[in-house]
């Protein structure tokens, strides 16, 4: 297929309906509308779908979980308070093993906060954001193209390993456009999960349930979800390297703030830093072996994102003590530029004495 | 032999946990018959709610979806929508349905979802030991209104049928009791025209059950059947409150 120009929201939205999504439930909030938009036109219409602009987002991610145990590919979106209202959901959807997608075009926050982009839901997305020992995968998109493939790619995930997915954007990944190219072509028939509540017409009936008054019971649950965990940080964990052959300094950017790292990196480079970055891919499974084999070239770490420093546990319990780690961020929305951000580079090149 | 009284096929062979004189337990034999003499066992989900009746996953001999407090009718509309060839229904106490799940259910009944609510009142929180239930009477004890409940602070009770009632996606509405061979018939004659208005497609059915709760009305079974005779339903006047089965074209 041809490329076409499409806005990151949109481009979302046409990827999953290629992905046979058959259900989205969403609620309005700034910076995702595009995709609820792009929905209501191209998905509520086609045959065996589903739309529904819902009273909340409690009611859109308990919509979500309903159709997910009907064991269709399902989608709801949103932007940073409304996934704050979705953890009940998400809680309910991981513990029950139910596969979904869910994306966070995020924004400033906390409280109300701003329309514009940030990325401090960090904390909340890659901890498993409600209640109760569970993760979610997290796939952090840079680009309008990645959020289409991603998309795919998390549905496929969803599925394989039974639990939501969730892709963190931000509100200038949404709304950006770029050209995009799709991939694959929207199924003709959908696929029902065969671990799904539809009728028990020829099988024993079936619950989906967590509730029990023996605490061994729940204590087997969450043994079996951490397994599955387990083997998804060992089978999914990915990132991307750039120019850190040589580099004597590692930017960890995600998102669209690695986006913005990358222009501030060839600006440095031009005046002969050594400068590179490893960008997480996989928010959570988090990448601690690259950023440990990152740190067998260089012990110096710059962590840049558009929050306050969410991700820098992160890195820092990967390194273990063996590199230092600096930080530079813009919360609440700001978005910084390549030069604030070559200039913040340099000066912690000089500083550090990597010159 | 002719056998004139059995297990429903749609309860499993276990024994209900709920106490003596509860009305979950007469709701639950009355869905099961239904389902039965429906013939629509193979294609029911049941949405069950944290309350005394969380169990009621394990007594339904359909498949069942746990649901978050409140969220039933959220939960059921993914269900309906994702798989329109399902018969779903809520099983709701009136804490999970007429407090935390209101906005849930007014929206789903709004929207005229084609699915089935069983709203269980009993006008206190059972499961959490008693307290203030929305749907708890005026000058009603409860462990939250020990003084009774009191107009100027806690607000009259709520007449959630009647609200569901006014949205015009809300088909079928009827109040019924369970606390007379007389009054369990004809709830179950409304379960079925519950049931089988989602059959029809025809949009959102909801019954309200007058429930008794003889643990936390700290009465005798006898004196709660009682109790729904003489005090609730002055508050809940029991009887159909809304039936629009007649005038709607199917699907
Ligand atoms: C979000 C959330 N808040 C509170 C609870 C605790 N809780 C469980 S059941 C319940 C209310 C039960 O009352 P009701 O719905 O009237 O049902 P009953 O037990 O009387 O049948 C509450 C408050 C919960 N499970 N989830
Ligand atoms: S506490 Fe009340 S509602 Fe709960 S099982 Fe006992 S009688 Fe029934």
């Amino acid at each position: 297929m041809p490329e076409v120009l499409m806005n990151g929201n949109s481009a979302i939205a046409e990827a999953a309906i290629r992905a046979g999504c058959q259900c989205y439930f969403g609620y309005p909030i700034t910076p995702q509308n595009e995709l609820s938009e792009y929905m209501a036109l191209n998905l509520s219409r086609r045959k065996g779908c589903s739309f529904v602009q819902a009273e909340s987002e409690l009611a859109a991610i308990n919509m979500v979980y309903g159709a997910s145990a009907a064991g269709v590919r399902v989608m709801t979106s949103s932007s940073s308070p409304g996934i704050s209202l979705k953890q009940e959901g998400i809680s309910y959807l991981a513990a029950n093993e139910l596969p979904c997608v869910i994306v966070n075009m995020s924004r400033g926050g906390p409280g109300l906060g701003s329309i514009s982009a940030a990325q401090s839901d960090y904390f909340q997305a890659t901890r498993g954001g409600g209640h109760g020992d569970y993760r979610t995968i997290v796939l952090a998109p840079s680009s309008v193209p990645e959020l289409a493939e991603f998309t795919h790619r998390a549905f496929d995930l969803a599925d394989k390993y039974l639990v939501p997915v969730m892709i963190l954007g931000d509100g200038m990944l949404g709304q950006m456009m770029e050209p995009v190219a799709f991939h694959h072509e929207a199924p003709e028939v959908f696929s029902v999960r065969s671990r799904s509540l539809r009728g028990a017409k020829g099988r024993p009936s079936r619950i989906f349930k967590t509730f029990t008054s023996k605490p061994a019971e729940l204590e087997e649950l969450n043994w079996s979800l951490f397994r599955r965990y387990q083997l998804i940080q060992k089978e999914e964990t990915t990132s991307e390297a750039f120019l850190t052959d040589d580099a004597r300094l590692i930017i960890v950017a995600f998102g669209i703030a690695a986006r913005i790292a990358r222009g501030a990196i060839k600006t440095v480079r031009a005046e002969g830093l050594k400068v590179g970055m490893l960008r997480p891919i996989t928010l959570w499974p988090f990448p601690t072996e690259a950023v440990k084999e990152a740190a067998k070239k260089t012990k110096q770490f710059l962590v840049f994102e558009m929050n306050m420093g969410q991700m820098v546990d992160d890195v820092k319990l990967a390194l273990e003590g063996k590199g230092k780690v600096s930080f530079y961020g813009r919360p609440g929305g700001v978005i910084p530029t390549p030069s604030e951000v070559a200039r913040v580079i340099s000066r912690i090149y000089v500083q550090e004495g990597l010159t | 032999m002719k056998k004139v009284y059995t297990r429903p096929k749609s309860l499993k062979p276990a024994v209900f946990h709920y106490c003596p004189g509860c009305g979950h337990s007469i709701v639950h034999r009355l869905i099961a018959e239904v389902i039965d003499e429906l013939g629509i066992q193979e294609k029911v989900v049941g949405v069950p709610p944290p309350g005394c009746s969380v169990f009621a996953y394990h007594y339904f001999d359909v498949d069942m979806l746990e649901s978050a407090h409140g969220r039933g009718a959220a939960v059921a509309t993914g269900m309906k929508r994702a798989n329109p060839d399902c018969i779903v229904f809520t099983y709701q106490g009136d804490g999970d349905l007429a407090a935390i799940g209101t906005a849930e259910t007014v929206h789903a009944a709004n929207r005229g979802e084609r699915i089935t609510a069983i709203f269980i009142n009993n006008a206190v929180y059972g499961m959490t030991g008693g307290q203030m239930a929305p749907t708890t009477l005026l000058e009603q004890k409860t462990t939250t209104t020990p003084y009774g409940r009191d107009l100027k602070v806690e607000g009259y009770p709520i007449r959630m049928s009647e609200i569901i009632a006014l949205t015009r996606g809300a088909v079928y509405v009827e109040r019924t009791a369970v606390n007379s061979p007389a009054n369990i018939r004809k709830t179950k004659k409304a379960i079925k025209k519950a049931f089988q208005t989602q059959i029809d497609g025809l949009g959102f059915a909801l019954v309200e059950v007058l429930s008794p709760c003889p643990t936390n009305w700290k009465m005798t079974p006898r004196e709660s059947w009682q109790w729904i005779d003489d005090v609730m339903s002055k508050e809940f006047p029991l009887g159909l409150i809304k039936d629009e089965t007649g005038n709607k074209n199917a699907g």
